[in-house]
């Protein structure tokens, strides 16, 4: 038995340690950890229809690939977080942020540039949704009403199921919302959002104002149970945001010619994989509102 | 509770135990929100409903490319913890490597993941480590005792003037405890499956990614068939996983998805230089009385805030789901039981209902607890009991089987509670304790109740890129688990309860 036993320990570590040692560029299944230094990739932030983003993406891809002439390559991610990581760690070089993860991954990536925005992104708004139980009814002034009430955020890390919200609900009623509801959960994404307030099980959320337009387009809501009681003020959401390394990979003008790209994206089949009307250009000073009011609420330390 | 004495390990100190226990439940549920809110869960447990009854595949590539994944994190994760948890398990008996051991299986696999990417990268090599390094400290925690359990005779047979620990250990104590360290690390696998499956959640391509992207998107009959693919693969293992072939698995897995990263020492330099540094200190070259009151106020402002209501909440929650778990335990138990269940095919529905059960991962059950009862701390408490409760169940349910009872032995409710429950009871307090610091970890998942538990901190942290917080929020958790693990070593040696039957 011992000798059995010493020849199986043996023979598993010595496999463990070839296989890491080999672990030169091989075949892999796992994305983006064996891309040649040349190939471009980017990503998106996972903010809804989450099954579809391959295939929306990869069309993406596609197109750039065209126009740029270079490989390129989408990787699914599954967090707000993960998108900035990867951004942050170089695995991806371009990705289609939310108003604050572009902020936090330009925070965390010095020299990276907003390049492009939606043509609806200058003017992005939330909805304070309400379960009809909750008694609230729409109005154009800000609902006090919710005071008390159970609440639900979207992602812990998203602008328009997040920190706009809570800036505006901080802002009308003078409180953290850990005080002025009676529970405040954060549902994970917009649709689940939907799905909790239409079910119920929390009163009142925040939601993305695209995704809710969809869903109920698509006749996925209920209107007698779920319906917007609110429409924040507008703020700017999403962009495209490059890493300000690229031009060493990419050549001189890489940063221009893919902005060009990006902007002249006309086909609605494609657009409608944001979904967007078109995109014009944008830079960091644009989204300098969202990170004053992602440090006002706490979500970003000041200074650094 | 009366102090031991020599009697401590009769009845009487079981039945104190556990009152104390049920007390202490009891208690915690005063102190916790537990409101119903009834509203129209209906429409959407409908939808789920018919999701579960009509799963559909929408790429098949993508369902058996996860599903290799799923297993070769698992079966990767799994060898790799067992000869590290076998090198640690030696050095058992001292105090650091145990609380070495406990500290590292104190971090729950997604939050080892979340600090892999971070170095790491999404690659195949932060997968293998999420899985190894917990299952390391669990499995060294496992061998360690069992190593401790063996019957000591041999080893005092020896000849005392030439003690030589090596040949002692390999000849005296390893062969004694091998078969018992074989099956607990064959249940540990079914476990990496789970955990393995659960690291998609966070990004890594598993059969987690798609099931969290159906759910989330309400797609119920794709979710269903990525989760029917994961209870498959958890309910055949048996038919294919044998001990001669894995040898060939073994080669297989590491030549489909070689564990490999692209680290940048740059990142890497920077992470342990900078981000986990506290803010208050990164770029201080000098420490003056400035900073050390700066890093008072951080670290006030912390404990305020995050530190001691997670640890309360944490707490809280883990003793109730904990006592909710053992009570469930209980009443599942006779569903995997020849004693109580005669019928080969009712043994097998209850087997498999148990598989289910423990299967559905808590977050599941959470969710739809959650839109069943709204957000309390009761959706949580039956997420963690049910899928905890099976587990024990299960095992409990198994170890009757080795049970020699009196051929005129009663039969259903008078032979549960007069022939089984006293003879697998220390058995059973065994378990409970085991899981006691797996339920405190796995309450971290459950932010979506929006329960702020320690694990909900840490998630934020990660989320805010605050990886100074989440270092200190994770130690804190360390703390728990360490001593809690410590007491229930304790109360294990009181009551003199075993590890695991030889015969399990």
């Amino acid at each position: 038995m011992r000798i059995q036993l010493l020849r199986n320990i043996t023979a598993l570590t010595l496999l463990f340690i070839t296989s890491i040692s080999s672990a030169s560029p091989s075949v892999s299944n796992t994305p983006a950890d064996t891309e040649s230094a040349k190939t471009f990739v980017f990503s998106a932030i996972p903010d809804q229809d989450e099954a579809n983003l391959q295939e929306r993406f990869d069309k993406v891809a596609v197109y750039l690939q065209a126009q740029l002439d270079i490989d390129v390559r989408y990787i699914p991610v599954k967090s707000y977080a993960a998108a900035v990581t990867a951004f942050r760690n170089n695995q991806v070089q371009l990705a289609w942020f939310g108003g604050l993860s572009g902020v936090q991954a330009r925070r965390l990536v010095p020299g990276s540039q907003a390049v492009a925005q939606g043509t609806e992104d200058p003017f992005f708004t939330s909805y304070i949704i309400a379960h009809s139980s909750s008694g609230i009814e729409p109005n154009d002034s800000f609902p006090a009403a919710i005071t008390g009430k159970t609440f639900t955020f979207g992602s812990k890390g998203s602008t328009s199921g997040r920190l706009m919200p809570e800036f505006f609900i901080r802002e009308n009623l003078g409180d953290t919302p850990d005080k002025l509801f009676s529970k405040v959960g954060y549902s994970g994404d917009h649709s689940r959002t939907i799905a909790l307030v239409q079910s119920g099980a929390y009163q009142v959320g925040a939601v993305n104002y695209k995704v809710w337009d969809k869903q109920l387009a698509a006749g996925k809501i209920d209107s007698d149970k779920v319906k917007v009681i609110w429409r924040t003020p507008s703020y700017p959401d999403y962009q495209w945001t490059l890493r300000g390394d690229v031009n060493d990979s990419w050549g001189p003008d890489f940063q221009t010619r893919l902005t060009e790209a990006l902007v002249g994206m006309d086909d609605p089949d494609l657009l409608a994989s944001f979904p967007r009307s078109g995109f014009i250009a944008a830079d960091n000073k644009l989204y300098q509102p969202i990170l004053d009011t992602a440090i006002s609420v706490g979500i970003i330390d000041a200074g650094k | 509770m009366s102090a031991p004495n020599s009697n401590k390990t009769s009845a009487s100190a079981l039945r104190n135990i556990s009152f104390w226990f049920a007390v202490s439940a009891l208690l915690c549920l005063l102190l916790v929100d537990l409101d119903i809110s009834t509203a129209d869960p209906w429409a959407e447990l409908s939808l789920m409903a018919a999701g579960a009854l009509s799963p559909s595949v929408w790429s098949w590539p993508t369902l058996l490319s996860s599903l290799a994944n799923t297993f070769a994190f698992a079966l990767q994760g799994v060898t790799l913890a067992a000869i590290a948890g076998f090198a640690l398990a030696l050095g058992y008996r001292f105090t650091l490597v145990r609380a070495f051991c406990a500290f590292i299986r104190s971090i729950h696999e997604l939050f080892w993941a979340l600090l892999f990417m971070q170095i790491a990268g999404l690659s195949s090599l932060t997968g293998l480590l999420a899985i190894a390094i917990p299952y390391a400290g669990t499995l060294a925690k496992i061998y360690g005792e069992l190593f401790e359990e063996v019957d000591p005779a041999p080893a005092n047979n020896l000849p005392v003037n030439k003690r030589r620990p090596l040949s002692e250990f390999f000849y005296s104590t390893l062969p004694l405890a091998w078969r018992s360290m074989a099956t607990y690390t064959s249940y540990r696998f079914e476990c990496a499956i789970r955990s393995s499956a659960i690291l998609g959640f966070v990004g890594l391509p598993t059969l987690g990614f798609h099931l969290e992207t159906a759910l989330s998107d309400g797609q119920y009959s794709e979710a269903a068939a990525f989760f029917y693919a994961l209870l498959l693969l958890i309910g055949t293992l048996h038919l294919w996983l044998h001990k001669r072939l894995l040898p060939v698995y073994l080669v297989a897995v590491f030549y489909y998805l070689p564990p490999q990263a692209t680290i940048s020492w740059q990142l890497l330099v920077r992470f342990v230089s900078e981000d986990i540094v506290p803010a208050p200190l990164r770029g201080q070259t000098l420490v003056n009385a400035e900073t050390v009151n700066n890093v008072n106020q951080w670290f006030y402002a912390l404990w305020q805030l995050q530190i001691w209501p997670g640890l309360i909440n944490t707490v809280l929650l883990g003793q109730i789901s904990l006592v909710f778990t053992g009570l469930l335990a209980l009443v599942l138990l006779p569903l995997n039981s020849s004693l109580f269940l005669h019928r080969r095919w009712k043994r097998g529905i209850g087997d498999s209902l148990l598989i289910l059960l423990r299967t559905l991962p808590e977050y599941l059950l959470a969710f739809i607890g959650l839109l069943i009862l709204g957000p309390s701390m009761l959706p949580a408490i039956l997420a963690l009991g049910i899928h905890n409760g099976a587990i024990i169940g299960h095992l409990l349910g198994r170890y009757t089987e080795e049970l020699c009872l009196r051929a005129d032995a009663d039969r259903g409710i008078t032979l549960y509670f007069y022939e089984v429950l006293p003879r697998i009871y220390r058995q059973f307090l065994a378990f409970l304790f085991y899981r006691w610091e797996v339920i405190l970890r796995e309450t971290a998942i459950l932010g979506i109740l929006g329960i702020a538990t320690l694990g909900f901190y840490i998630d934020s942290a990660f989320e805010t890129f605050r990886f100074d917080v989440a270092l200190l929020l994770i130690l804190v958790s360390a703390a728990l688990n360490i001593s809690v693990d410590q007491f229930a070593r304790y109360l294990r040696q009181q009551l003199q309860l075993k590890t695991v039957p030889e015969s399990l």
